[in-house]
């Protein structure tokens, strides 16, 4: 008896492994260095949202794929009427919200328009500006009708603050987010994790090998380190300290991902603040800034140089690095010709992240080689967005402006930098209202030109993708074209 | 057997220091800092201000002593200079503490017990019953970390340090003999404080300002090593530890110049002051 109920116990514990290691197959760990403040993507600018639910638990009319391009999400086709004001968009059937609501033409209506909506806290409202109505035109379709003409419809709707939500769960979408993803919400816990697990019965889209994801948030680089070390987590989208990855690299365990972001890294300069509103000042500044010691020194040689606020895997890019070439003679010419030949002193306040800190510290010892006088002051996110972003009480400053296809905001005099230049204004005005391919390449062409041209900001570099992961796992994005970990197409290989 | 006795030679100062282990040892550290700050006031192997980005992170040897940190800039210059401001901090914020406390727990000795007694010790009290590094924090984060903010935090928390231990000392004081004639010869309080209470107490003074400096150093540390210290680019022991962190792995020589420099310092300064208490602390110095 006594041997047989033995035999029985190793054999349940036997059982009790496999199983353990069989679930283990469908589970994965993410690591990301900051916690979303609540969990709607719909009424707040950060990232961290977006990080955790794009593509996973919410999903919009269309969506990003890997690469940049637009691809049918929720609509699974569309018809473009000849003026370019009428979209009518086919959805798919069958899709159902977590809470087991059948999603239908209605909610696309309602979420447009609660996104556009007067009173709305949409941090992207510019993406809807140009909607006149949203109406729905039988159960699975929708008919959105614009006031002018706007290329870039399609790809506004793929962003993060234009995913469909549900009014049945709108209440309570900041702590219980009901999508309609191939993942569902489970539990987050505060200052740790958030759980996903497989939405039982998808069937509206691609089938996803994982079963459940969990989301932790690992702020210190040093603990990121010991955590993807001891794999404690699987993936580390965004790496928080360039420097290790060569060490992650050389290590069979793991793969070290590096891809392109949208990220455009400048030295934001305030150009109202004298002696910051002289082009020539701010030219000297620039030829003063050598990029690759930058990029070397803070990004451990990851970035791409820029000479613009454009992203250089885009193909409308322009090379404009030349106009702000490494020249320190020529800057100190230009100070001395705008009166200055004595240098100046300004502020340089610097957010958290290591390419602003360190950046920072490079860019603030290449400025005294010419002259120029920068008191740094390092501040958290929080003293940064009141002091800098809000308040405008700034000289210069270092941010990675992570939005795709952002050089619109340099058409915003109130914009914190304060470029005021009704030229470049009505130049985007045309753009937005411009939908042939060719022209739009053309005029923004000319954008990136007259912004290189006034030096309105030092353009550092184009932040780098920097991930690592488990070398086991397949199906990562490398690029990051939207703020977003897609797991949908993530499995372990065998 | 012979029972004349050499008279007794008093002790020579230099055999009174070399006597005591503590003291010699902690001089010779505290010197070799103070020397190696005041030599970076004129001179340092390389500019710390200069960043070459080319010779990042080279293994100690030569030139660089200690090695080159994430912006090819000398270690060894970065912890000569890094004495310097550790120095720096740790001097005005004891002056601070000796400057307000002292008098401030005079003054208290003065009436024990009375109004004036209670509303300066009750402050203290308040004040030190904030842990430093918080007051340190509050401070900076209403003014701006800088290295100035940082001498301030520092010390208004040495404040009760010395105004407990002068008060302390003071009230046993106040009973004795010779300030009782004092008193009698019509000195008032604010000169009897002064001419025959404070120099009493300052060897215990000189001894306590020895283990507050070295707590200065490592307050200074800590506030640098989360941020609230003095800013870039000016070098900071405590800033080095914090950016050598994750390149600890590969690049160890980051920590551990700037952390022996820590732990050395701090050694030399309690031994010294050990050292000190020895010498100049009546108790014990009877006991011997």
């Amino acid at each position: 008896m006594k041997f047989t109920s033995k035999l029985a116990f190793a054999a349940s514990a036997l059982a009790l492994s496999v199983s353990a290691a069989w679930a283990d197959s469908g589970e994965i760990s993410v690591g990301m260095a900051l916690e979303p403040p609540h969990l709607d993507p719909t009424s707040a600018a950060a990232g961290a949202i977006d990080q955790v639910l794009y593509a996973n638990v919410f999903q919009g009319l269309t969506r990003f794929a890997s690469d940049g391009s637009i691809i049918p999400g929720l609509a699974e086709s569309w018809t473009i009427s000849d003026d370019g004001l009428t979209y009518v968009f086919q959805l798919r059937h069958g899709v159902k919200f977590h809470d087991g609501t059948d999603f239908d033409a209605s909610h696309v209506v309602f979420s447009l328009d609660r996104a556009r909506a007067e009173d709305s806290t949409n941090a992207q409202k510019a993406l809807f500006a140009d909607i006149a109505s949203v109406k729905t035109g039988d159960h699975y379709s929708v008919i959105v009708t614009l006031s002018k003409p706007n290329g870039s419809l399609l790809f506004n709707l793929a962003w993060g603050d234009a995913v469909i939500v549900s009014p049945e769960s709108i209440d309570t979408i900041k702590e219980k987010p009901i999508g309609t993803g191939p993942f569902r919400f489970v539990e987050w816990v505060k200052g740790d994790r958030i759980e996903l697990e497989r939405t039982p019965d998808y069937s509206w889209g691609d089938q996803v090998a994982l079963d459940k994801v969990t989301f932790r948030f690992i702020s210190d680089p040093t603990a990121a380190f010991a955590a993807v070390m001891s794999e404690d987590v699987d993936v580390f989208p965004v790496f928080p300290a360039p420097e290790n990855l060569a060490q992650f690299d050389a290590d069979p365990r793991f793969q070290v991902l590096v891809g392109s972001t949208e990220g455009e890294t400048i030295l934001s300069t305030n150009n109202k603040l004298p002696p910051l509103d002289d082009v020539r000042v701010r030219k000297a500044i620039a030829h003063a800034i050598d990029r690759k010691a930058i990029i070397d020194g803070a990004m451990f040689g990851f970035g791409t140089p820029i000479g613009t606020h454009f992203a250089p895997h885009n193909p409308a890019y322009l090379d404009l690095t030349g106009n702000s070439a490494y020249d320190p003679e020529m800057s100190k010419s230009l100070l001395a010709e705008a009166g200055l030949a004595d240098g100046f002193t300004t502020t340089l306040k610097l957010p958290p992240p290591s390419y602003a800190r360190r950046g920072g510290e490079i860019i603030a010892a290449q400025l005294r080689e010419v002259g120029i006088n920068v008191e740094i002051s390092n501040l958290e996110w929080a003293q940064w967005l009141e002091q800098v972003f809000r308040g405008k009480d700034f000289g210069l400053t270092i941010v990675s402006h992570t939005e795709p296809m952002d050089i619109g905001i340099y058409a915003r005099p109130d914009y914190y930098f304060q470029y005021d230049n009704p030229e470049f204004q009505a130049l985007i005005t045309e753009l937005n209202a411009e939908a042939k391919a060719d022209k739009r390449t053309e005029l923004l062409h000319k954008a990136q030109t007259m912004i290189s041209e006034d030096y309105v900001n030092g353009y550092l570099f184009q932040l780098a993708a920097t991930g690592v992961a488990n070398a086991k796992l397949q199906g990562l994005w490398v690029n990051a074209p939207t703020q977003a970990t897609d797991l949908t197409g993530v499995s372990w290989a065998e | 057997m012979s029972l004349t006795t050499a008279p007794p030679r008093k002790p020579s100062l230099l055999r009174t220091i070399t006597s005591s282990l503590n003291l010699t040892l902690g001089l010779f550290i505290i010197v070799v800092f103070f020397g190696g700050a005041l030599i970076s006031l004129v001179w340092t192997p390389f500019d710390v201000a200069s960043l070459d980005i080319p010779n990042k992170l080279k293994a100690p040897g030569l030139p660089h002593l200690m090695g080159t940190d994430h912006f090819g800039r000398d270690v060894f210059s970065m912890i000569l200079v890094g004495a310097r401001t550790s120095i720096a901090v740790a001097v005005v914020a004891v002056g601070i503490g000796m400057g307000l406390g002292v008098p401030l727990g005079l003054a208290a000795a003065v009436r024990p017990g009375s109004f004036m007694d209670e509303l300066i010790m009750r402050g203290n009290d308040l004040v030190f019953a904030f842990p430093a590094l918080l007051i340190a924090i509050m401070i900076t984060a209403v003014f701006g970390p800088g290295a100035v903010n940082a001498i301030l935090a520092i010390g208004i928390f040495n404040i009760p340090v010395f105004a407990r231990l002068s008060r302390g000392a003071a009230l046993s004081l106040w009973t004795r003999d010779f300030v009782l004639s004092a008193r009698v010869a019509g000195k008032g309080a604010v000169r009897i404080s002064y001419e025959h209470i404070l120099p009493n107490i300052l060897n215990l003074l000189i001894v306590q300002g020895t283990i507050q400096f070295s707590l200065g150093i490592l307050a200074e540390a800590g506030l640098s090593y989360v941020g609230l210290g003095a800013q870039p680019p000016i070098p900071s022991w405590g800033r080095m530890l914090a950016e050598s962190q994750t390149m600890i792995s590969f690049a160890p020589h980051l920590a551990l110049f700037p952390g022996l420099a820590i732990v050395f310092t701090v050694l030399g300064l309690n031994l010294m002051g050990d050292g000190l208490r020895d010498i100049l602390d009546p108790k014990i110095r009877r006991e011997r």
